[in-house]
């Protein structure tokens, strides 16, 4: 691979790129699926492809090709340089990016267990016996059930000397039981819906789930759901479960604070940010318990944002988003940095594949745990009323994500520290400072979890990425709860 | 770029190598560029060439697929080897069919060869295929990075006239798909496309324009610049409306991007798998008399191949006529397994019909070339807002997401461009409102239409859509701006 890169730089070099950089990626994935007893799909995919990035005439090119032939794949870096030219021909300014070291480095996933050595026969064996006991309970209509393990190796070299090798693995699985009855769809998904887990972790991440022991139960809950009351709609607190937390902050704290957006790069599709640099070190994001780092090192935990080096050779790093209520820090690239003061990237440039250009992607970004011992079931007890939530249903919000909608799976209510009733059709709404200002209890470390978000969409053309959020549940004050069925 | 004869070519290598009963190959890719400008400067710009091969191979009712990307001989041995392996350990499926010939999947052998465009669209009958209009040019193939910078340079010229700043994309993409099948399956399509889309961004406003064609001489950078720069003009200072029931005017592209939420349900396996809001619905009234809307691929505004995930020849159905929906579409297992089902005799038609996704996969099939027939007394957007006493004109919604599946009820915000009607005139902008919305209760309330367009939003696929005028339209909340 080394040659294939060494053929991109010198090509971009002899035609006048001021910067450039390579990256050779391969990559390698399984998906299974079952649906009502069969198997719903089984895939193997690969994808091979180097691409180029090149600074020249003070503007950026792309290029990227699925042959890594000397000939293509010094066509290819030709034509990122001429792609330059052309970008160079609409610009105020000249790029900018802040120093980085060089380094060579290998890094690599702790992976206990390949995913891919397990036999399909297995895999497909567990899905059956998850999809049996979910329609074992009766008025279950529907069950599904997933794998998935991807692998990706890659190479980035650059013309300032940086030469990382990477190798990640990332495991995922789930399973949802669907009821219809009547004029109704429930449905309960496990461990959290759209794809269930993921993690950057092999094998031992789906023996870590406890897939089938929770499946009865979950098919349960589908069913009963349909006998459950409305949601009430009002004011209300409520607490929200780890992984629909771990949206929460996805949506309104990790979009919020990519760098691109609040500078208007991303206007077009995903939109921009209510947090207009002059916000940075004097907004108060959230109350005093509100703790938030992007964390992309290792020790954090092996999130979908865990790794050794961003797509730019920055190493990981840990950034402090949100210390002790006060917003400080955004996620920057090497080309955004400058504009908030920063001589160093934060290291979040990341791309899909091959074939895309990096960019701004949140790592973990995760809410830390309170430091006092607390449980969910101890917060429970201590809330006079309210509504727990579980599980997220649907989620939306506006392109400067201030306004936020979510609606839940399954919610209870709570009156003088019980659960007096199950609640369908849960859904609550806000204004993001408000929301994360009115958080008055987050439980400890041993209800916290590294949540993975597998589908996060961004970027034209549309790049998918994985980000990580730890979370533990949390109570929020006085939210407007039932606004998705007003006036429906 | 992959040829048809060097797809065939490799299909012909991929036989060689593999034991299995049938083998079927799905050939897709091409040449994509995009430019990408913010804040008056191209400040991203990328292209990117790739083919992939994908393999399905079935032994009895077992099968599989694997893919790749690479074309050497090694490579293709092991995505032969690949596919095989999963297949092989696959439980029995009796319901998967063995692979179609030729003689069922209907159509032309090569869609590519039979460059028959229409200039005008006569409804045909129902099933059956006029030729597909040629949807490759050899120009907007050709497009270079300084041809899409000059675009970017009209545009940025205009939000500059305006003291405006703008962002958006300028793509321009050639593509070919193929599949065959070891039962004499041959079917290839190619296609090119063009897309601008443009926001516009005031101090405290936004407008927002998109069109794409498959030919780019159809794309005029200046006119949609203008367009979207009037838009962020005209809602400057925008004021706060309290949310609530409004009559609401939805230009195509808003209107697409959330009716788009509701054609995963036109599925023989939605209704199977009692997930579809038309499970016990086909054959009754769901919407009002005006709403008739077509599956049509062949439709002079859509784009796309005429062939599905088996190579079967997508059939113009009417989904939807004067509110009755009247039928949902097929892949060949899924017909076969509605008519062994308790659904049959409340499922509408139930044949093939072109719509499947490759094999194997749990979601079966939907219709993608969707097309709304036009109103019986089309108006004007202006004849629609000069009839409305208070009322909301919205551009573009955004981040849709479905809140109940069964009354099919969907969140939303208004985005880049959103005004207050009253008296029969655009009298301001307004910030923004989230939405949450009955789909059956919308489109059983459209007071108006347009002729149909081609649009293109974000949230749902390219359509032939109206502009609607809606009654009742329901917000629920507001935004900050």
């Amino acid at each position: 691979m080394q040659d294939v890169a060494n053929w991109a730089l010198n090509t971009a070099d002899l035609r006048g790129a001021s910067y450039a950089d390579a990256r050779i990626v391969a990559q390698r994935s399984r998906a299974l699926t079952t649906k009502n007893g069969k198997v719903g799909s089984a895939s193997d995919a690969e994808s091979v492809g180097m691409s180029v990035r090149v600074l020249a005439d003070g503007a950026w090119g792309f290029a990227a090709s699925e042959n890594l032939s000397r000939a293509a794949v010094e066509a290819t870096a030709a034509h990122a340089v001429e792609i330059a030219r052309a970008s160079s021909r609409v610009k105020l300014h000249d790029v900018q990016m802040v120093a980085e070291k060089s380094v060579r480095a290998d890094w690599a996933t702790p992976c206990k267990i390949d995913p891919f050595s397990i036999s399909v026969e297995q895999n497909i064996d567990l899905l059956l016996n998850i999809d049996s006991a979910l329609r074992s309970v009766e008025g279950v209509t529907l069950a599904e059930t997933n794998l998935n393990f991807n692998r990706e190796e890659s190479w980035f070299v650059s013309s300032e000397g940086s030469d990382i090798h990477q190798t990640k693995y990332s495991t995922g699985a789930g399973y949802a039981a669907y009821a219809f009855a009547g004029n109704e769809i429930q449905k309960r998904s496990y461990p959290c819906s759209y794809g269930g887990q993921w993690q950057n972790k092999g094998y031992e991440l789906i023996e870590e789930l406890k897939l089938l022991e929770n499946a009865r139960r979950i098919a349960e809950e589908a069913v009963a759901l349909h006998n459950a009351d409305q949601c009430p709609e009002g004011t209300f607190d409520i607490i929200l479960e780890g992984s629909q937390l771990g949206l929460q902050i996805h949506e309104s704290v990790g979009h919020p604070i990519e760098l691109d957006r609040v500078l208007g790069m991303e206007a077009n599709f995903a939109g921009t940010s209510f947090l207009t640099l002059d916000k940075l070190r004097h907004l108060r994001y959230g109350s005093d318990l509100v703790n938030v780092v992007a964390d992309a090192r290792q020790e954090h935990g092996p999130g979908l944002g865990t790794f050794g080096y961003d797509d730019e050779g920055v190493p990981a790093q840990c950034t402090k988003i949100i210390t002790d209520g006060l917003f400080t820090g955004y996620l920057s690239s090497r080309e955004t940095a400058h504009t908030i003061g920063e001589n160093r990237s934060g290291g979040t440039l990341r791309a899909e594949g091959w074939n895309r250009l990096p960019m701004i992607r949140m790592t973990n970004i995760s809410l830390l745990p309170g430091n006092k011992p607390l449980s969910l079931e101890q917060l429970i007890a201590a809330t006079d009323h309210g509504i727990l939530m579980d599980t997220n249903r649907s989620w939306s919000i506006d392109d400067k994500r201030y306004n936020f909608q979510f609606g839940c799976e399954i919610g209870w209510e709570i009156k003088n520290g019980k659960r007096i009733r199950m609640v369908k059709n849960p859904s609550y709404s806000g204004i993001t400072t408000e929301f994360w200002n009115s958080l008055d209890a987050i439980c400890s470390r041993d209800e916290w979890t590294l949540w993975g978000t597998p589908n996060c969409g961004k970027g034209q053309p549309q790049q998918v990425m994985g980000t990580g959020h730890g979370a533990a549940p949390s109570r929020f004050r006085k939210i407007k709860v039932g606004c998705a069925f007003k006036n429906n | 770029m992959l040829t048809h004869e060097k797809a065939s070519d490799t299909f012909d290598r991929i036989k060689k190598l593999t034991s299995a009963d049938e083998v079927e190959v799905f050939l897709s890719g091409g040449k994509h560029s995009l430019t990408r400008f913010a804040n008056n400067t191209i400040h991203q710009n990328v292209a990117e060439a790739n083919h992939t091969i994908s393999v399905r191979t079935a032994f009895g009712g077992r099968t599989a697929r694997a893919s790749t990307n690479k074309f050497d001989d090694e490579s293709l041995r092991r995505v032969v080897e690949a596919s095989e392996s999963l297949a092989k350990v696959q439980h029995s499926d009796p319901d998967l069919l063995p692979m179609p010939d030729a003689r069922e999947t209907g159509g032309d052998a090569d869609e590519a060869e039979g460059k028959t465009a229409r200039a005008t669209h006569t409804p045909a009958q129902t099933g059956t295929n006029p030729a597909t209009p040629s949807r490759h040019f050899a120009a907007t193939a050709a497009i270079t990075p300084e041809q899409r910078a000059e675009g970017v340079k009209h545009i940025v010229a205009v939000a500059d006239r305006h003291r405006l700043t703008t962002a958006g994309t300028y793509s321009s993409n050639e593509w070919v798909e193929g599949i065959f099948n070891s039962r004499g399956v041959n079917k290839w399509h190619e296609q090119t496309s063009a897309e601008i889309s443009i926001t516009m961004i005031g101090e405290d406003s936004s407008g927002w324009q998109k069109a794409n064609s498959p030919d780019a001489v159809n794309l005029d950078p200046k006119t949609l610049a203008e367009t979207a720069a009037k838009k962020a003009i005209d809602t400057a200072q925008p004021v706060e409306l309290p949310p609530g029931k409004y009559t609401v005017i939805l230009e195509p592209a808003a209107a697409l991007d959330i009716v788009g939420f509701m054609f995963w349900d036109y599925s023989g396996t939605s209704i199977l798998d009692q997930r579809s809001f038309l499970s016990g619905r086909i054959g009754t009234k769901v919407f009002g008399e005006n709403i008739t809307i077509w599956d049509d691929v062949n439709h002079p505004l859509q784009t796309g191949s005429p062939f599905d995930g088996e190579g079967m020849t997508r059939r113009r159905l009417p989904l939807v006529e004067n509110g009755v929906v009247t039928r949902v579409v097929y892949a060949r297992a899924t017909a076969a397994r509605m008519k062994r089902s308790e659904y049959k005799d409340k499922a509408g038609p139930v044949e093939a019909t072109g719509h499947g996704f490759l094999l194997p996969n749990e979601a079966g099939e939907m219709p993608v070339n969707i097309v709304f027939a036009p109103p019986t007394h089309p108006q004007s957007l202006e004849q629609m807002i000069s009839s409305t006493e208070r009322g909301v004109l919205v551009t573009r919604l955004w981040y849709i997401r479905e809140v109940e599946p069964y009354e099919k009820i969907c969140t939303g915000m208004t985005r880049d461009g959103t005004f207050y009607i009253e008296n029969g005139r655009v009298k301001h902008g307004i910030r923004n409102f989230r939405f949450n919305e009955s789909l059956i209760h919308m489109l059983s309330n459209v007071a108006a239409m347009s002729l149909p367009v081609r649009a293109s939003g974000e949230e749902s696929i390219d359509m032939v859509v109206p502009a609607m005028k809606i009654d009742d339209f329901n917000f629920t909340e507001v935004t900050k701006f």
